[in-house]
């Protein structure tokens, strides 16, 4: 869109099945942010270098999400290296070109996950048929109690929202602290109020200015 | 009998006949070609169309045009196509009944015929396989067939019921006429709005998969098997779907396949923009796939370069992708791009044949066919007493697309701003120059 509106700085609010470039820098925010605070330090003294290695799990419907496809390219920019957990019916048809594995077995794949990155099951998008039940989708790849006994004490996990307790994340693991959704949302507002301050010409000591669209 | 009295010469050109290239002035009268020779001296009054360095070939044929009369004159007119034909070489396209209403009834043939009378290039109407191309019963096939239809598709889409199809091929048996499929299983296409893999999964764009047009051709050269009854291929895109003509040829089945000049060209990753514009159906496919259609209309697996001109008025291309309509204007590229992808493989007589000779015999219109009275035998060969149907097509010049001058009426082009080697300089029409130096008189 940019490339037909003149001298416009354009911000993908979330588009279709194709990106959501805001909820992945905020869920990057997010993570860092609970990083440095297990750390004792600012946010920013972490620069970019605790993603380094950091092992993120995205979990679910990564065909139709918006959110999926922004987070690989976030997470992987930063240094992450991101894993896709999903039935086969709801990866994309193709990955050619994406920096991700994907995992093998889910269950295990949760032993050493620093994030987990939870989707909701569409079902406005038709993701309802790409699985054969609900229940058979919980009982294979939600985050239940006891999947959650897999993960590493210190594991994030996160969710786009909004959740389907019972369906994805279990009701108890969704009010769990390592649970940061509420955490999300509430960066969710600073971080696209950051974003529409930046590129409505809002100076900031340290950030270059943000170039504008020829 | 008295010679004919000449009044068009075309002068200076290469005739590209079955074989080759041979230099001859071509002396026209009375709709024929009335005589060949090196040098032609133009009787006083006959109109003289310059072909210096311009290969004077057949009249093009196109097996696939949507002319959107009746239905959606907002879009393109049979008149408004016609011209469009003209300044692409073309002498004659076969209509898409995909109209509104489809072309399922006498009454509908016989308004196209009569809308097409005097237009820029003769049209021939194909009918639908279907009522309402709604996949349920056969349409009138017989009474269309009276009429001078040769062909039937329910192109835009695929006879999904594999018993109906059976029945159709059956019952078309001996009425003198091709059953053509738009080879693409609904269920399996499922809403994809481009080519499944790669691109659609990065875009976020529902892809349908290439399994989805090799499904119903692999089904379809089944039922030939099954019933003897010819079909047509229609805008083969996929590598899968080349590989099973070619194998179908091979048995000695009666099987034709046509590819479209964007198939030999575009792929997926040109949907990158999200530009509506490459929306088309079937998609715009992988390199592998348009190395294949290359290599099948090189090998005789692929029988005709088809345009699949596909006319979408701006208000209803113009829309975010997934709602946009498939389909791209081809009709005025075709053979620039024809002849830019082709000729470096194969001679100018091969090229001309795929859009010429052989289109004209898959649709029944060549002078060993019966013609509807008005229309003229297609497909060539340049020779003395034929029909006057030429393309002069000079090589050395250029084709830059813009899309504010094609004579059709929409912009739908997926090519705005290239430019193509080659470019089509006149068209003669029954012995009536309808194109002067890529000037419609029509």
């Amino acid at each position: 869109m940019a490339r037909w509106v003149e001298r416009a700085r354009v911000v993908n609010a979330g588009d279709g099945w194709h990106e959501h470039p805001t909820q992945a820098l905020l869920d990057c925010f997010t993570v860092r942010q609970v990083l440095a605070e297990r750390k004792g330090a600012a946010p920013e003294e972490l620069g970019i270098a605790c993603f380094e290695g950091l092992r993120v799990l995205i979990v679910g419907d990564v065909r139709h999400s918006r959110v999926a496809r922004s987070q690989v390219l976030a997470y992987s920019a930063l240094g992450a290296r991101v894993t896709l957990a999903s039935p086969g019916s709801l990866l994309p048809p193709s990955l050619e070109g994406w920096p991700v594995e994907v995992a093998a077995d889910f269950d295990e794949a949760l032993n050493d996950a620093d994030v987990v990155s939870l989707l909701r099951l569409q079902a406005e998008r038709g993701s309802g048929s790409f699985v054969p039940s609900l229940r058979e989708y919980t009982a294979g790849w939600g985050l239940t109690a006891r999947r959650v006994a897999r993960l590493r004490d210190d594991a994030i996990v996160t969710h786009p929202g909004p959740m389907v307790r019972g369906v994805e994340i279990a009701s108890d693991v969704a009010d769990l602290p390592r649970t940061v959704v509420t955490q999300q949302v509430a960066n969710g507002v600073a971080v696209r109020m950051a974003i529409l301050f930046l590129l409505l010409g809002g100076e900031l000591p340290g950030v270059a200015e943000v170039p504008a669209v020829a | 009998m008295h010679e004919q009295e000449v009044t068009l010469v075309v002068r200076g050109g290469s005739v590209v006949g079955p074989d080759g290239l041979t230099r001859a002035d071509v002396a026209v009268g009375g709709g024929r070609v009335v005589g060949l020779a090196d040098s032609i001296d133009p009787p006083k009054g006959a109109t003289v169309l310059d072909a210096g360095g311009c290969l004077v070939g057949p009249g093009l044929v196109d097996l696939h045009t949507h002319l959107r009369q009746p239905g959606r004159e907002e879009a393109e007119t049979i008149e408004t196509g016609a011209r469009a034909a003209a300044l692409g070489g073309y002498t004659a396209v076969v209509a898409m009944p995909n109209t509104e209403p489809p072309i399922d009834s006498a009454g509908v043939v016989r308004e196209i015929l009569d809308l097409a009378d005097g237009c820029a290039a003769e049209v021939a109407v194909s009918g639908a396989i279907t009522l309402g191309r709604a996949g349920r019963a056969l349409a009138p096939m017989g009474e269309l067939a009276a009429l001078g239809v040769t062909l039937f598709t329910d192109d835009g889409a695929g006879v999904q019921d594999g018993a109906l199809m059976r029945r159709a091929l059956d019952y078309a048996k001996g009425l003198g006429v091709t059953l053509a499929q738009h080879c693409e299983d609904s269920c399996l296409a499922d809403g994809g709005a481009m080519h499944e893999g790669e691109w659609s999964s990065r875009l976020g764009i529902p892809g349908m998969p290439a399994a989805a047009e090799e499904a119903m051709v692999a089904r379809d050269i089944a039922l030939v098997r099954l019933t003897g009854a010819p079909v047509h291929f229609l805008h083969l895109s996929t590598a899968g779907s080349v590989d099973l003509v070619r194998l179908a040829k091979a048995e000695g089945l009666a099987v034709t396949a046509e590819a479209a000049p964007h198939h030999m060209l575009l792929t997926h990753a040109q949907v990158a923009g999200y530009d509506p514009v490459f929306k088309v159906n079937p998609p715009l496919r992988t390199d592998e796939d348009v190395a294949a259609v290359v290599a099948g209309l090189c090998d005789g697996t692929i029988d005709a370069v088809a345009t699949d001109h596909a006319p979408h008025a701006p208000e209803a291309k113009d829309v975010p992708f997934d709602q946009a309509p498939p389909g791209m204007l081809g009709l005025q590229t075709a053979l620039p791009i024809a002849w830019e992808v082709l000729s470096p493989r194969l001679g100018p007589e091969r090229v001309f044949a795929l859009m010429s000779a052989q289109p004209a015999a898959i649709a029944r219109l060549t002078a060993t066919d019966p013609r509807p009275s008005g229309h003229s035998a297609q497909g060539g060969p340049v020779e003395r007493g034929a029909a006057a149907n030429l393309c002069v097509f000079d090589p050395a010049a250029t084709t830059l697309v813009e899309p504010g001058r094609l004579a059709s009426r929409s912009r739908n082009t997926p090519y705005a701003g290239r430019t193509f080697q080659g470019a089509v300089r006149h068209t003669v029409l029954r012995g009536e120059p309808v194109v002067i130096d890529a000037v419609a008189q029509r």
